[in-house]
């Protein structure tokens, strides 16, 4: 191939961008407009609160941290808290992952009467609100299945995600070139030993991200069970407020421990996902 | 070589809904024999030794391979398949599993072989395809030809006694092809009973005992290559043969 040929390949050199947009594109300058914003909310925010005569007690909000007494340092009651709303997450994301595998593979089984099942099992339960969910879980399900509030809330929690997890693993599954299947067949393996060997270990690398995505949805959406008293973050921070009236404080300070975990569980799955890269 | 077939098909029929994939196919391969099928694209050729180890159903017609009658739902289909190896165009390796988990898994998994002797006998076919020192890489990491040299020795680990090669060269960059036959070459010297569709006419003439042309679904010559190259009965083939070996 001649030089002349390349550039016409190519094209015309793409023109770079003006300056303005360049400047706009630039990491500090994001950082500074992101900055930017987030305090004219915050700004905003406390203005808006010291005209309506609120009265500002952060200093009572360490106590719901941490404290130091006669026996050390002690977690406060909203750290504490905290453990429940992870372990509450972690369960039911692991059940809704079971439960979403089962529904794919059903849905993928190609048995009509499988595919039947899972699309009407996933209709259902998209277009039922989740708080909904949540209250035939607890009121009706629970009385008849003999369910406490934490077990109701699992339930509720895994079944509502596992729909949106049966949807990341079919796409992960379906990504999977056929030509692997094939290879998987012609060495004699059964469906089942090429999805366990050959076909899952290459969908979870592209199921990864969206599944990050679906665990941070889970998180927040735990937020819910609030309503039926379960000992949880959301949870705890009402009580206090019921308490101390703070509510500026407190729901500030819930939210920002959300979004902290929720920051530190992305910044993991980065990592794996680079992780995974290199292998490949 | 043996008298005995190893497989044999008698009026096999395809249907793709309603396209008509194969007609009234019929084909015997003796035990060690070497097959190379031959024919235009669409022709049928993929269809057919796809039919051998199962990976394509007939839609009527018998089919036994060596000894198993294959047929939709058969419950013999695996057992059938860990004696029949296959090598796709596209390699097909699994590019999560290194050189040595690729050779490995099918032994370990399906034969229940134990690791040691799975990695053993994966070395000695590495070795047999003249990479040995490829053992810990990723496919990604390999040429074409190291690939597919890969995916036959993958195929040897199962140990079968059939070969089906689906143009196995013809997604490889021309100096990589050689590498490839001359494995394969190797491979027919050992006796394997072998199924090639391939274009590589010069292979062809060195290890065929039987080339197979086909068109349309049909199976329209059935030749040893001295008269399969030099006088053969239909134009179509003449044609065909006057056009790939121009190049
Ligand atoms: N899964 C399928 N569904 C529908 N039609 C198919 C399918 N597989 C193959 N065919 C059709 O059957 C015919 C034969 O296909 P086949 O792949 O066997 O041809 P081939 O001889 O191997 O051709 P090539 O040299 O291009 O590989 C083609 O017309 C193809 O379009
Ligand atoms: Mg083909």
């Amino acid at each position: 191939m001649t030089s002349s040929e390349t550039v016409d390949l190519r094209g015309p050199p793409i023109p770079k961008p003006p300056v303005h947009q360049q400047l706009l594109n630039s990491v500090p300058v994001a950082v500074a407009i992101y900055a930017g914003v987030i305090g004219v909310i915050v700004y905003g925010s406390f203005v808006g609160a010291q005209n309506m005569g609120y009265n500002w007690q952060w200093y009572r909000v360490l106590q719901y941290l941490y404290s130091f007494t006669d026996d050390g340092f002690q977690w406060g009651e909203i750290m504490l808290a905290l453990p429940a709303t992870i372990q509450l997450s972690v369960l039911s994301f692991a059940l809704a992952t079971v439960l979403g595998l089962f529904v794919a593979l059903l849905r993928l089984s190609g048995l009509v009467v499988g595919s039947a099942v899972a699309v009407g099992l996933l209709e259902l339960i998209r277009n039922i609100p989740l708080l909904v969910l949540l209250y035939l879980f607890y009121y009706v399900m629970g009385p008849i299945f003999g369910l406490d509030r934490y077990v109701a809330s699992i339930l509720t929690l895994a079944v509502f995600h596992s729909v949106l997890i049966s949807e990341i693993f079919r796409a992960g599954i379906n990504s999977v070139a056929i030509g692997q299947w094939e290879a998987a067949k012609s060495i004699g393996m059964s469906t089942g030993q090429a999805y366990r060997y050959i076909i899952l270990p290459q969908a979870v690398r592209i199921m990864l991200p969206p599944m990050a995505g679906e665990m941070v949805h889970l998180i927040k959406s735990s937020a819910i069970v609030s309503v039926i008293a379960v000992a949880e973050l959301t949870t705890i921070g009402r009580n206090i407020i019921s308490e101390t009236y703070m509510s500026f404080e407190i729901w500030f300070t819930v939210a920002v421990i959300y979004l902290v975990v929720i920051l530190i569980l992305s910044i993991g799955v980065s990592f794996l996902e680079r992780k995974y890269a290199v292998d490949q | 070589m043996s008298s005995q077939p190893i497989i044999e098909a008698r009026n096999l029929d395809k249907f793709f809904g309603k396209f008509h994939a194969l007609k009234d196919v019929s084909i015997s391969v003796r035990q060690g024999e070497r097959v190379v099928v031959c024919g235009p694209s669409g022709s049928g050729k993929s269809t057919l030794i796809r039919c051998f180890n199962a990976l394509e159903s007939h839609s009527s017609g018998t089919l036994v391979v060596d000894g198993i009658e294959v047929f939709e739902g058969s419950k013999d289909v695996r057992r059938l398949r860990q004696e029949v190896g296959m090598v796709f165009q596209q390699f097909n390796l699994f590019p999560h599993l290194t050189v040595l988990q690729n050779l490995m898994i099918g032994p370990m998994k399906v034969r229940k072989v134990s690791r040691d002797q799975a990695e053993e006998t994966a070395r000695k076919y590495l070795d047999r395809v003249h990479i040995p020192e490829q053992a810990e890489k990723y496919p990604a990491q390999l040429s074409g030809g190291q690939q597919q040299r890969v995916a036959i020795a993958r195929s040897l680990c199962m140990e079968t006694r059939i070969m089906l090669f689906d143009e196995p060269t013809s997604a490889l960059d021309p100096e990589m092809i050689n590498e490839v036959l001359d494995v394969m070459v190797e491979l027919a010297e050992t006796g394997m009973t072998m199924v090639v569709v391939t274009h590589e006419m010069g292979f062809a003439r060195k290890v065929a005992d039987t080339m197979v042309f086909m068109e349309e679904g049909r199976i329209v010559e059935v030749a040893p290559p001295e008269q399969f190259f030099t006088a053969p009965s239909s134009d179509r083939c003449r044609m065909f043969l006057a056009q790939i070996l121009e190049h």
